[in-house]
Protein backbone atom coordinates (compact mmCIF):
# COMPACT_ATOMS: atom_id res chain seq x y z
CA UNK A 1 0.00 0.00 0.00
CA UNK A 2 1.52 3.24 -1.15
CA UNK A 3 -0.94 5.77 1.24
CA UNK A 4 -2.63 5.07 4.33
CA UNK A 5 -6.55 5.04 5.84
CA UNK A 6 -4.62 8.16 8.13
CA UNK A 7 -2.97 10.07 5.01
CA UNK A 8 -6.46 9.47 3.47
CA UNK A 9 -8.05 11.34 6.89
CA UNK A 10 -5.40 13.96 6.55
CA UNK A 11 -5.78 15.01 3.19
CA UNK A 12 -9.61 14.94 3.25
CA UNK A 13 -9.88 17.40 6.43
CA UNK A 14 -7.41 20.06 4.50
CA UNK A 15 -9.84 19.70 2.03
CA UNK A 16 -12.86 20.11 4.34
CA UNK A 17 -14.77 17.00 2.99
CA UNK A 18 -16.46 15.05 5.21
CA UNK A 19 -16.02 11.11 4.05
CA UNK A 20 -17.76 8.27 5.44
CA UNK A 21 -15.92 4.86 6.41
CA UNK A 22 -16.71 3.09 3.13
CA UNK A 23 -15.33 6.30 1.28
CA UNK A 24 -12.39 6.09 2.92
CA UNK A 25 -11.85 2.95 2.03
CA UNK A 26 -12.72 3.64 -1.61
CA UNK A 27 -10.35 6.79 -1.41
CA UNK A 28 -7.24 4.81 -0.23
CA UNK A 29 -8.12 1.95 -3.06
CA UNK A 30 -8.04 4.75 -5.91
CA UNK A 31 -5.53 6.73 -4.56
CA UNK A 32 -3.26 3.41 -4.05
CA UNK A 33 -3.57 3.09 -7.64
CA UNK A 34 -2.93 6.64 -8.73
CA UNK A 35 0.32 6.79 -6.85
CA UNK A 36 1.16 2.99 -8.81
CA UNK A 37 0.50 4.55 -11.90
CA UNK A 38 2.56 7.43 -11.11
CA UNK A 39 5.62 5.11 -10.14
CA UNK A 40 5.58 4.04 -13.38
CA UNK A 41 5.38 6.92 -14.91
CA UNK A 42 9.29 7.69 -12.63
CA UNK A 43 10.30 4.91 -14.11
CA UNK A 44 11.32 7.63 -16.81
CA UNK A 45 14.41 9.21 -16.96
CA UNK A 46 13.34 12.85 -16.64
CA UNK A 47 16.46 14.65 -15.04
CA UNK A 48 17.36 16.56 -18.08
CA UNK A 49 13.80 17.44 -19.04
CA UNK A 50 12.56 21.16 -17.30
CA UNK A 51 9.41 20.63 -15.33
CA UNK A 52 6.30 21.96 -17.12
CA UNK A 53 3.15 23.77 -14.99
CA UNK A 54 1.99 24.69 -18.08
CA UNK A 55 1.58 24.13 -21.25
CA UNK A 56 0.27 27.36 -23.00
CA UNK A 57 3.29 29.21 -23.05
CA UNK A 58 6.32 29.44 -25.74
CA UNK A 59 7.16 33.24 -25.79
CA UNK A 60 10.21 35.25 -24.47
CA UNK A 61 7.57 37.26 -22.39
CA UNK A 62 4.06 36.72 -21.59
CA UNK A 63 2.16 38.10 -23.83
CA UNK A 64 -1.03 37.29 -21.54
CA UNK A 65 -1.57 40.42 -19.47
CA UNK A 66 -3.81 43.02 -18.98
CA UNK A 67 -3.34 46.56 -18.72
CA UNK A 68 -4.20 48.07 -15.51
CA UNK A 69 -7.42 49.82 -16.70
CA UNK A 70 -10.40 49.51 -14.61
CA UNK A 71 -13.52 47.40 -15.68
CA UNK A 72 -17.24 47.52 -14.53
CA UNK A 73 -17.57 45.79 -11.57
CA UNK A 74 -21.17 44.01 -10.66
CA UNK A 75 -23.08 45.95 -8.44
CA UNK A 76 -23.66 44.94 -4.93
CA UNK A 77 -27.26 43.14 -5.41
CA UNK A 78 -25.95 41.09 -7.85
CA UNK A 79 -22.08 40.18 -5.89
CA UNK A 80 -24.72 39.11 -2.72
CA UNK A 81 -27.54 37.58 -4.99
CA UNK A 82 -26.59 34.47 -4.40
CA UNK A 83 -25.56 34.69 -0.82
CA UNK A 84 -27.06 32.49 1.40
CA UNK A 85 -27.32 35.02 3.76
CA UNK A 86 -26.46 38.88 3.51
CA UNK A 87 -26.79 41.93 5.14
CA UNK A 88 -25.84 46.12 4.37
CA UNK A 89 -23.96 44.96 1.58
CA UNK A 90 -21.99 41.88 3.28
CA UNK A 91 -21.83 38.45 3.20
CA UNK A 92 -23.19 37.06 6.60
CA UNK A 93 -21.44 33.86 7.46
CA UNK A 94 -21.46 31.55 10.43
CA UNK A 95 -19.31 33.35 13.21
CA UNK A 96 -15.76 32.94 12.46
CA UNK A 97 -13.63 32.95 15.98
CA UNK A 98 -10.31 34.63 15.26
CA UNK A 99 -8.07 32.16 15.09
CA UNK B 1 -1.13 36.02 29.91
CA UNK B 2 0.03 38.72 31.22
CA UNK B 3 2.01 36.90 33.38
CA UNK B 4 5.18 37.15 31.23
CA UNK B 5 8.28 37.60 33.85
CA UNK B 6 10.29 40.28 33.21
CA UNK B 7 13.72 39.76 32.19
CA UNK B 8 16.44 42.24 33.60
CA UNK B 9 18.22 44.45 31.30
CA UNK B 10 21.45 42.49 32.01
CA UNK B 11 20.08 39.16 31.61
CA UNK B 12 18.80 40.37 28.05
CA UNK B 13 21.89 41.80 27.30
CA UNK B 14 23.53 38.12 27.50
CA UNK B 15 21.40 36.88 24.94
CA UNK B 16 20.90 37.85 21.04
CA UNK B 17 18.00 37.94 19.07
CA UNK B 18 17.61 37.03 15.42
CA UNK B 19 15.01 38.73 13.69
CA UNK B 20 13.16 38.56 10.30
CA UNK B 21 10.53 40.25 8.98
CA UNK B 22 7.79 39.19 6.05
CA UNK B 23 6.62 42.13 4.82
CA UNK B 24 3.33 42.75 2.87
CA UNK B 25 2.94 45.58 0.79
CA UNK B 26 0.15 46.41 -2.01
CA UNK B 27 0.93 47.91 -5.32
CA UNK B 28 -0.25 51.13 -5.93
CA UNK B 29 -1.76 49.95 -8.95
CA UNK B 30 -5.51 51.26 -10.18
CA UNK B 31 -7.08 47.37 -10.57
CA UNK B 32 -6.38 44.54 -8.86
CA UNK B 33 -3.89 41.88 -9.69
CA UNK B 34 -5.99 39.20 -11.85
CA UNK B 35 -9.02 41.45 -12.61
CA UNK B 36 -10.52 44.75 -13.50
CA UNK B 37 -12.02 45.70 -10.43
CA UNK B 38 -10.74 48.85 -8.77
CA UNK B 39 -8.59 49.00 -5.71
CA UNK B 40 -9.55 51.98 -4.36
CA UNK B 41 -10.03 52.67 -0.35
CA UNK B 42 -13.26 52.97 1.17
CA UNK B 43 -16.27 51.74 -1.17
CA UNK B 44 -19.19 50.73 -0.32
CA UNK B 45 -19.09 46.71 0.78
CA UNK B 46 -18.93 44.05 -2.44
CA UNK B 47 -19.09 47.33 -4.68
CA UNK B 48 -15.61 46.95 -6.31
CA UNK B 49 -16.05 42.98 -7.30
CA UNK B 50 -16.32 40.87 -10.16
CA UNK B 51 -16.64 36.92 -11.23
CA UNK B 52 -12.52 36.69 -10.57
CA UNK B 53 -12.10 38.07 -7.06
CA UNK B 54 -15.04 36.65 -5.94
CA UNK B 55 -13.92 33.15 -7.27
CA UNK B 56 -17.10 32.32 -9.07
CA UNK B 57 -16.80 29.05 -10.90
CA UNK B 58 -15.23 29.48 -14.30
CA UNK B 59 -13.74 32.52 -13.89
CA UNK B 60 -9.90 32.69 -15.32
CA UNK B 61 -7.81 35.11 -13.55
CA UNK B 62 -5.47 37.35 -16.02
CA UNK B 63 -2.46 39.07 -14.56
CA UNK B 64 -2.02 42.74 -14.42
CA UNK B 65 1.22 44.11 -16.31
CA UNK B 66 1.33 47.07 -14.24
CA UNK B 67 1.52 45.08 -11.20
CA UNK B 68 4.28 43.16 -12.66
CA UNK B 69 6.66 46.19 -13.55
CA UNK B 70 5.86 47.18 -9.89
CA UNK B 71 6.97 44.04 -8.61
CA UNK B 72 10.27 43.66 -11.00
CA UNK B 73 11.49 47.39 -9.89
CA UNK B 74 10.46 46.38 -6.06
CA UNK B 75 13.22 43.75 -6.48
CA UNK B 76 15.68 45.66 -8.71
CA UNK B 77 15.43 48.46 -5.93
CA UNK B 78 16.40 45.92 -3.31
CA UNK B 79 19.28 44.47 -4.91
CA UNK B 80 17.60 41.61 -5.93
CA UNK B 81 18.01 39.31 -9.04
CA UNK B 82 14.86 39.28 -11.04
CA UNK B 83 13.85 35.77 -12.34
CA UNK B 84 12.86 35.85 -15.99
CA UNK B 85 10.80 33.20 -15.40
CA UNK B 86 8.71 32.83 -12.27
CA UNK B 87 5.75 30.92 -11.60
CA UNK B 88 2.32 31.31 -9.39
CA UNK B 89 1.09 28.49 -6.97
CA UNK B 90 -1.89 28.15 -5.05
CA UNK B 91 -1.84 28.44 -1.71
CA UNK B 92 -5.11 26.13 -0.02
CA UNK B 93 -6.55 27.04 3.03
CA UNK B 94 -10.20 27.97 4.30
CA UNK B 95 -11.42 30.82 5.55
CA UNK B 96 -14.45 33.06 4.66
CA UNK B 97 -12.66 36.38 3.36
CA UNK B 98 -10.69 34.15 0.78
CA UNK B 99 -14.00 32.88 -1.86
CA UNK B 100 -11.68 30.80 -4.28
CA UNK B 101 -10.77 28.57 -1.30
CA UNK B 102 -6.56 29.44 -1.91
CA UNK B 103 -4.73 32.21 -2.32
CA UNK B 104 -2.24 32.85 -5.83
CA UNK B 105 0.76 33.84 -4.64
CA UNK B 106 4.44 32.28 -5.79
CA UNK B 107 6.14 29.51 -4.25
CA UNK B 108 9.27 27.52 -5.76
CA UNK B 109 9.88 30.70 -8.35
CA UNK B 110 9.32 33.96 -7.04
CA UNK B 111 9.55 36.97 -8.96
CA UNK B 112 12.89 38.16 -7.37
CA UNK B 113 15.18 36.95 -4.53
CA UNK B 114 18.54 37.37 -3.01
CA UNK B 115 18.39 41.08 -2.29
CA UNK B 116 20.02 43.20 0.48
CA UNK B 117 19.48 46.62 1.85
CA UNK B 118 22.06 48.79 3.50
CA UNK B 119 20.20 50.12 6.92
CA UNK B 120 22.32 52.15 9.61
CA UNK B 121 21.45 52.20 13.60
CA UNK B 122 24.17 54.34 15.72
CA UNK B 123 26.35 54.94 13.04
CA UNK B 124 27.34 51.34 12.01
CA UNK B 125 26.09 50.26 8.31
CA UNK B 126 24.87 46.74 8.04
CA UNK B 127 23.34 44.92 5.25
CA UNK B 128 19.69 43.13 6.24
CA UNK B 129 19.62 40.00 3.36
CA UNK B 130 16.48 39.73 1.30
CA UNK B 131 14.94 36.09 0.76
CA UNK B 132 12.48 36.97 -1.78
CA UNK B 133 10.18 38.90 -3.33
CA UNK B 134 6.62 37.35 -4.70
CA UNK B 135 3.28 38.47 -5.89
CA UNK B 136 0.17 37.42 -4.79
CA UNK B 137 -2.99 38.73 -4.51
CA UNK B 138 -4.59 40.02 -0.70
CA UNK B 139 -7.73 38.00 0.48
CA UNK B 140 -11.09 40.04 1.54
CA UNK B 141 -11.99 41.42 4.91
CA UNK B 142 -14.24 39.79 7.63
CA UNK B 143 -15.72 42.19 10.23
CA UNK B 144 -15.92 40.45 13.44
CA UNK B 145 -18.08 43.15 15.05
CA UNK B 146 -20.34 45.94 15.48
CA UNK B 147 -23.28 45.12 13.80
CA UNK B 148 -26.60 44.28 15.42
CA UNK B 149 -26.54 40.41 14.87
CA UNK B 150 -22.31 39.77 15.10
CA UNK B 151 -22.85 37.22 17.90
CA UNK B 152 -24.30 35.14 15.00
CA UNK B 153 -22.64 35.89 12.11
CA UNK B 154 -19.45 37.72 10.81
CA UNK B 155 -19.46 39.87 8.11
CA UNK B 156 -17.54 39.84 5.05
CA UNK B 157 -16.52 42.59 2.44
CA UNK B 158 -14.76 40.83 -0.70
CA UNK B 159 -13.74 44.89 -2.11
CA UNK B 160 -10.05 44.09 -0.88
CA UNK B 161 -9.58 40.53 -2.35
CA UNK B 162 -7.40 40.37 -5.21
CA UNK B 163 -5.54 43.65 -4.10
CA UNK B 164 -1.96 42.86 -5.60
CA UNK B 165 0.68 42.56 -3.28
CA UNK B 166 4.49 42.03 -2.55
CA UNK B 167 5.83 40.04 0.16
CA UNK B 168 9.29 40.53 0.85
CA UNK B 169 11.67 38.35 3.23
CA UNK B 170 13.90 39.19 4.69
CA UNK B 171 16.89 36.73 6.01
CA UNK B 172 17.13 36.42 9.78
CA UNK B 173 20.03 39.11 9.80
CA UNK B 174 18.19 41.80 12.48
CA UNK B 175 19.74 41.35 15.53
CA UNK B 176 17.86 44.51 17.37
CA UNK B 177 14.15 46.48 17.61
CA UNK B 178 16.12 49.12 16.06
CA UNK B 179 17.56 47.37 13.33
CA UNK B 180 14.17 46.25 12.72
CA UNK B 181 12.36 49.85 12.56
CA UNK B 182 15.48 50.75 10.47
CA UNK B 183 14.84 48.41 7.69
CA UNK B 184 11.19 49.42 7.64
CA UNK B 185 11.65 52.68 7.27
CA UNK B 186 14.25 52.63 4.82
CA UNK B 187 12.28 49.72 2.88
CA UNK B 188 9.21 52.25 3.13
CA UNK B 189 11.46 54.89 1.76
CA UNK B 190 12.49 53.11 -1.29
CA UNK B 191 9.06 51.75 -2.09
CA UNK B 192 7.72 55.36 -2.20
CA UNK B 193 10.56 56.02 -4.31
CA UNK B 194 9.68 53.53 -7.17
CA UNK B 195 6.25 54.32 -7.00
CA UNK B 196 5.56 50.91 -5.97
CA UNK B 197 3.57 51.76 -2.95
CA UNK B 198 2.07 54.73 -0.82
CA UNK B 199 3.28 52.14 2.13
CA UNK B 200 -0.58 53.93 3.98
CA UNK B 201 -0.13 51.86 7.04
CA UNK B 202 -3.64 53.41 8.28
CA UNK B 203 -5.26 51.94 5.48
CA UNK B 204 -2.70 48.31 6.03
CA UNK B 205 -0.72 49.06 2.60
CA UNK B 206 2.09 47.71 4.74
CA UNK B 207 1.54 45.26 7.19
CA UNK B 208 4.70 43.35 8.84
CA UNK B 209 5.44 39.71 10.61
CA UNK B 210 8.39 39.64 12.94
CA UNK B 211 9.96 36.09 13.53
CA UNK B 212 12.10 36.61 16.83
CA UNK B 213 14.58 33.85 18.61
CA UNK B 214 16.83 34.31 20.91
CA UNK B 215 20.18 32.31 21.40
CA UNK B 216 22.97 33.30 23.64
CA UNK B 217 25.08 35.34 22.33
CA UNK B 218 28.02 33.65 20.91
CA UNK B 219 26.10 30.34 20.09
CA UNK B 220 25.95 29.66 16.64
CA UNK B 221 22.11 27.54 16.65
CA UNK B 222 18.96 29.36 16.11
CA UNK B 223 16.45 29.26 19.08
CA UNK B 224 13.39 28.37 18.49
CA UNK B 225 11.21 31.07 16.83
CA UNK B 226 8.10 32.30 17.52
CA UNK B 227 6.00 34.44 14.46
CA UNK B 228 4.10 37.51 15.95
CA UNK B 229 1.66 38.47 13.19
CA UNK B 230 0.28 41.74 11.78
CA UNK B 231 2.04 44.88 13.76
CA UNK B 232 0.47 47.33 11.95
CA UNK B 233 3.08 50.32 12.84
CA UNK B 234 6.84 50.63 12.67
CA UNK B 235 6.55 51.40 16.48
CA UNK B 236 4.47 48.90 17.62
CA UNK B 237 6.93 46.38 15.73
CA UNK B 238 9.36 47.85 18.06
CA UNK B 239 7.55 47.35 21.12
CA UNK B 240 6.30 44.34 19.66
CA UNK B 241 10.07 43.07 19.21
CA UNK B 242 11.08 44.30 22.87
CA UNK B 243 8.16 42.52 24.53
CA UNK B 244 8.77 38.89 22.53
CA UNK B 245 12.67 39.48 23.66
CA UNK B 246 12.12 40.04 26.98
CA UNK B 247 9.55 37.27 27.21
CA UNK B 248 11.91 34.92 25.43
CA UNK B 249 14.74 35.46 27.32
CA UNK B 250 13.20 35.24 30.57
CA UNK B 251 11.43 31.56 29.37
CA UNK B 252 14.88 30.74 28.23
CA UNK B 253 16.47 31.72 31.05
CA UNK B 254 14.72 29.97 33.58
CA UNK B 255 15.31 26.60 31.52
CA UNK B 256 11.98 26.52 29.63
CA UNK B 257 11.37 25.97 26.16
CA UNK B 258 10.03 28.64 23.61
CA UNK B 259 7.00 26.97 21.53
CA UNK B 260 6.95 27.26 17.44
CA UNK B 261 3.89 29.64 17.42
CA UNK B 262 2.09 32.22 15.98
CA UNK B 263 1.60 35.19 18.50
CA UNK B 264 -0.65 38.37 17.76
CA UNK B 265 0.34 41.80 19.04
CA UNK B 266 -1.83 43.62 21.48
CA UNK B 267 -1.10 47.33 21.38
CA UNK B 268 -3.15 48.17 24.76
CA UNK B 269 -1.06 46.34 26.56
CA UNK B 270 2.10 46.19 24.65
CA UNK B 271 2.37 41.94 24.83
CA UNK B 272 1.97 39.43 22.72
CA UNK B 273 -0.03 36.53 23.39
CA UNK B 274 0.15 32.69 21.56
CA UNK B 275 -2.99 31.95 19.19
CA UNK B 276 -3.91 28.57 19.23
CA UNK B 277 -1.92 26.75 17.08
CA UNK B 278 -3.66 24.22 14.47
CA UNK B 279 -1.65 20.84 13.74
CA UNK B 280 -2.50 21.52 10.04
CA UNK B 281 -2.02 25.00 9.95
CA UNK B 282 0.62 25.17 7.72
CA UNK B 283 -0.16 22.84 5.68
CA UNK B 284 -1.56 24.71 2.22
CA UNK B 285 -0.61 21.72 -0.31
CA UNK B 286 0.66 24.51 -3.08
CA UNK B 287 0.61 23.64 -6.37
CA UNK B 288 1.57 25.38 -9.46
CA UNK B 289 -1.39 27.28 -10.63
CA UNK B 290 -2.99 25.55 -13.47
CA UNK B 291 -4.94 29.51 -14.70
CA UNK B 292 -2.01 31.42 -15.10
CA UNK B 293 1.05 31.03 -17.76
CA UNK B 294 4.30 31.15 -16.35
CA UNK B 295 5.43 35.08 -16.32
CA UNK B 296 8.28 35.64 -18.92
CA UNK B 297 9.82 38.95 -18.96
CA UNK B 298 11.91 39.43 -21.95
CA UNK B 299 15.28 41.15 -21.61
CA UNK B 300 13.51 44.68 -23.29
CA UNK B 301 10.53 44.46 -21.14
CA UNK B 302 13.46 44.85 -17.92
CA UNK B 303 15.43 47.34 -20.22
CA UNK B 304 12.23 49.52 -19.97
CA UNK B 305 11.49 49.11 -16.45
CA UNK B 306 14.88 49.92 -15.52
CA UNK B 307 14.97 52.77 -17.30
CA UNK B 308 11.92 54.18 -15.45
CA UNK B 309 13.24 53.87 -12.22
CA UNK B 310 14.49 57.11 -10.35
CA UNK B 311 17.35 57.17 -8.25
CA UNK B 312 17.32 55.37 -4.93
CA UNK B 313 17.24 57.79 -2.04
CA UNK B 314 20.41 56.61 -0.27
CA UNK B 315 22.25 57.61 -3.75
CA UNK B 316 20.72 60.92 -3.61
CA UNK B 317 21.90 61.67 -0.59
CA UNK B 318 25.19 60.56 -1.17
CA UNK B 319 25.12 62.83 -4.11
CA UNK B 320 23.36 65.88 -2.28
CA UNK B 321 26.60 65.85 0.22
CA UNK B 322 29.20 65.19 -2.79
CA UNK B 323 27.72 67.64 -5.51
CA UNK B 324 25.74 69.75 -3.23
CA UNK B 325 28.00 70.24 -0.24
CA UNK B 326 25.01 69.98 2.06
CA UNK B 327 25.17 68.55 5.28
CA UNK B 328 24.51 64.86 5.75
CA UNK B 329 21.27 65.78 8.38
CA UNK B 330 19.88 68.24 5.45
CA UNK B 331 20.37 65.75 2.53
CA UNK B 332 18.76 63.46 5.13
CA UNK B 333 15.23 66.04 5.04
CA UNK B 334 15.87 66.35 1.48
CA UNK B 335 15.29 62.91 0.64
CA UNK B 336 12.89 62.25 3.08
CA UNK B 337 10.11 61.44 0.44
CA UNK B 338 10.70 61.30 -3.41
CA UNK B 339 7.98 64.58 -3.29
CA UNK B 340 10.73 66.56 -1.41
CA UNK B 341 13.62 65.28 -3.26
CA UNK B 342 12.02 66.06 -6.44
CA UNK B 343 10.83 69.27 -5.54
CA UNK B 344 14.17 70.07 -4.25
CA UNK B 345 16.37 69.56 -7.29
CA UNK B 346 13.70 71.58 -9.77
CA UNK B 347 14.27 74.58 -6.91
CA UNK B 348 17.66 73.82 -7.41
CA UNK B 349 17.86 73.98 -10.97
CA UNK B 350 15.56 76.55 -11.39
CA UNK B 351 17.94 78.69 -8.60
CA UNK B 352 20.81 78.01 -10.07
CA UNK B 353 21.99 77.61 -6.60
CA UNK B 354 21.57 74.35 -4.30
CA UNK B 355 22.70 75.65 -1.22
CA UNK B 356 20.48 78.12 -1.41
CA UNK B 357 17.69 76.03 -2.49
CA UNK B 358 18.22 73.67 0.28
CA UNK B 359 17.99 76.56 2.83
CA UNK B 360 14.62 77.61 0.92
CA UNK B 361 13.05 74.58 1.28
CA UNK B 362 13.95 73.15 4.45
CA UNK B 363 13.24 77.13 6.12
CA UNK B 364 10.42 78.81 4.72
CA UNK B 365 9.02 76.31 2.53
CA UNK B 366 8.83 73.58 4.66
CA UNK B 367 7.97 76.10 8.15
CA UNK B 368 4.85 77.98 6.13
CA UNK B 369 3.81 74.11 4.78
CA UNK B 370 3.93 72.90 8.30
CA UNK B 371 2.23 75.70 9.76
CA UNK B 372 -0.82 74.42 7.03
CA UNK B 373 -0.45 71.06 7.92
CA UNK B 374 0.41 70.21 3.99
CA UNK B 375 2.18 68.10 2.14
CA UNK B 376 4.74 69.89 -0.26
CA UNK B 377 2.94 67.90 -3.58
CA UNK B 378 0.25 70.51 -2.22
CA UNK B 379 3.00 73.46 -1.92
CA UNK B 380 1.26 76.34 -3.38
CA UNK B 381 4.31 78.02 -4.51
CA UNK B 382 5.60 75.66 -7.45
CA UNK B 383 9.54 74.77 -7.76
CA UNK B 384 10.03 76.58 -9.96
CA UNK B 385 8.71 79.97 -9.12
CA UNK B 386 10.66 79.21 -6.01
CA UNK B 387 13.94 78.70 -7.70
CA UNK B 388 13.39 82.06 -9.71
CA UNK B 389 13.19 84.03 -6.80
CA UNK B 390 16.30 82.76 -5.51
CA UNK B 391 17.74 83.30 -8.55
CA UNK B 392 16.58 87.13 -8.13
CA UNK B 393 17.93 86.98 -5.09
CA UNK B 394 21.57 85.81 -6.56
CA UNK B 395 21.59 88.34 -9.21
CA UNK B 396 21.10 91.12 -6.51
CA UNK B 397 17.45 92.42 -7.71
CA UNK B 398 15.81 91.99 -4.58
CA UNK B 399 17.21 92.00 -0.89
CA UNK B 400 16.78 88.76 1.13
CA UNK B 401 14.27 91.22 2.87
CA UNK B 402 12.57 91.90 -0.08
CA UNK B 403 12.39 88.21 -1.03
CA UNK B 404 10.64 87.11 2.08
CA UNK B 405 8.06 89.16 1.65
CA UNK B 406 7.87 88.62 -1.98
CA UNK B 407 7.37 84.22 -0.63
CA UNK B 408 4.45 85.50 1.51
CA UNK B 409 2.71 86.80 -1.41
CA UNK B 410 3.77 83.90 -3.47
CA UNK B 411 2.64 81.38 -0.62
CA UNK B 412 -0.92 83.06 -0.81
CA UNK B 413 -1.51 84.01 -4.53
CA UNK B 414 0.66 81.15 -5.93
CA UNK B 415 1.86 83.82 -8.33
CA UNK B 416 5.13 84.09 -10.33
CA UNK B 417 7.62 86.06 -8.14
CA UNK B 418 8.30 88.90 -11.23
CA UNK B 419 4.92 89.00 -11.40
CA UNK B 420 4.45 90.40 -7.47
CA UNK B 421 7.33 92.17 -7.80
CA UNK B 422 5.74 94.15 -10.78
CA UNK B 423 2.40 94.48 -9.67
CA UNK B 424 3.96 95.68 -6.17
CA UNK B 425 6.40 97.69 -7.38
CA UNK B 426 9.15 95.51 -5.32
CA UNK B 427 12.03 96.09 -7.18
CA UNK B 428 15.14 96.63 -5.55
CA UNK B 429 16.94 99.88 -5.94
CA UNK B 430 20.66 99.48 -6.89
CA UNK B 431 20.49 101.96 -9.61
CA UNK B 432 23.06 104.49 -7.66
CA UNK B 433 21.82 107.78 -9.34
CA UNK B 434 18.04 106.99 -7.21
CA UNK B 435 19.47 105.92 -4.20
CA UNK B 436 22.11 109.32 -4.17
CA UNK B 437 18.85 111.15 -3.80
CA UNK B 438 17.52 109.25 -1.38
CA UNK B 439 20.65 109.04 0.39
CA UNK B 440 21.54 112.69 0.54
CA UNK B 441 17.57 113.48 1.89
CA UNK B 442 18.66 110.94 4.84
CA UNK B 443 21.66 112.32 5.61
CA UNK B 444 19.79 116.12 5.49
CA UNK B 445 17.08 115.69 7.63
CA UNK B 446 19.20 114.19 10.51
CA UNK B 447 21.98 116.15 10.94
CA UNK B 448 22.17 115.23 14.70
CA UNK B 449 23.24 111.22 13.80
CA UNK B 450 25.72 113.00 10.89
CA UNK B 451 27.47 115.07 13.72
CA UNK B 452 28.14 112.01 15.58
CA UNK B 453 29.10 110.19 13.02
CA UNK B 454 31.33 112.62 11.87
CA UNK B 455 32.49 112.79 15.61
CA UNK B 456 33.74 109.06 15.36
CA UNK B 457 30.93 107.15 16.42
CA UNK B 458 30.71 105.35 13.27
CA UNK B 459 28.08 102.61 14.44
CA UNK B 460 25.44 105.04 13.53
CA UNK B 461 26.05 103.97 9.78
CA UNK B 462 23.27 101.52 10.70
CA UNK B 463 20.95 104.27 11.74
CA UNK B 464 21.51 105.61 8.29
CA UNK B 465 21.05 102.45 6.42
CA UNK B 466 17.93 101.83 8.23
CA UNK B 467 16.40 105.12 7.35
CA UNK B 468 17.24 104.45 3.89
CA UNK B 469 16.13 101.18 3.90
CA UNK B 470 12.22 102.52 5.53
CA UNK B 471 12.58 105.46 2.88
CA UNK B 472 12.67 103.17 -0.10
CA UNK B 473 10.44 100.34 1.97
CA UNK B 474 12.96 97.62 1.82
CA UNK B 475 13.50 97.90 -1.97
CA UNK B 476 17.37 99.21 -1.90
CA UNK B 477 20.20 96.96 -1.98
CA UNK B 478 21.87 97.27 1.10
CA UNK B 479 25.28 96.67 -0.02
CA UNK B 480 24.91 99.50 -2.49
CA UNK B 481 23.29 101.89 0.41
CA UNK B 482 26.42 101.10 2.62
CA UNK B 483 28.78 101.98 0.20
CA UNK B 484 27.27 105.31 -0.26
CA UNK B 485 27.14 106.26 3.05
CA UNK B 486 30.22 106.06 3.48
CA UNK B 487 31.02 107.76 0.95
CA UNK B 488 28.95 110.71 1.79
CA UNK B 489 29.29 110.74 5.25
CA UNK B 490 33.31 110.26 4.73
Amino acid sequence: MKITDKEVRYVAALANLTLTEDEIGRMVHDLDEILTHIDKLNELDTSAVEPMAQVLYDADETATLRADVEQPSLTNEAAVANAVKSGAGYYKVPLVIER
Amino acid sequence: MSSAIAAPPDLIAKYEPVIGLEVHVQLATNTKIFCGCATSFGAPPNTNVCPVCLGLPGALPVLNRRAVEMAIKAGLALNCTVNRRSQFARKNYFYPDLPKGYQISQYDLPVAEHGWVEVEVGGVKKRIGITRVHMEDDAGKSIHDGFRDSDKYTYVDLNRSGTPLIEIVTEPDIRSSDEAYAFLTELKQILQYQECSTCDMEKGHLRCDANVSVRLKGAEKFGTKAEVKNVNSFRFVKLALDYEIERQVAVVDGGGRILQETRLFNPDTGETVGMRSKESAHDYRYFPEPDLVPLRISEEWMDEIRQDMPELPQARRARYMADFGLREYDAGVLTATRATSDFFEAVSKAAGDPRAAANWVMGDLMGALKAENKEIAESPVSAQNLGELIALIGKGEISGKLAKEIFAKMLSTGEAPRAIMEREGLKQISDSGALEKIVDQVIASNPKQLEQYRGGKTTVLAFFVGQVMKATRGQANPAAVNELLKAKLG
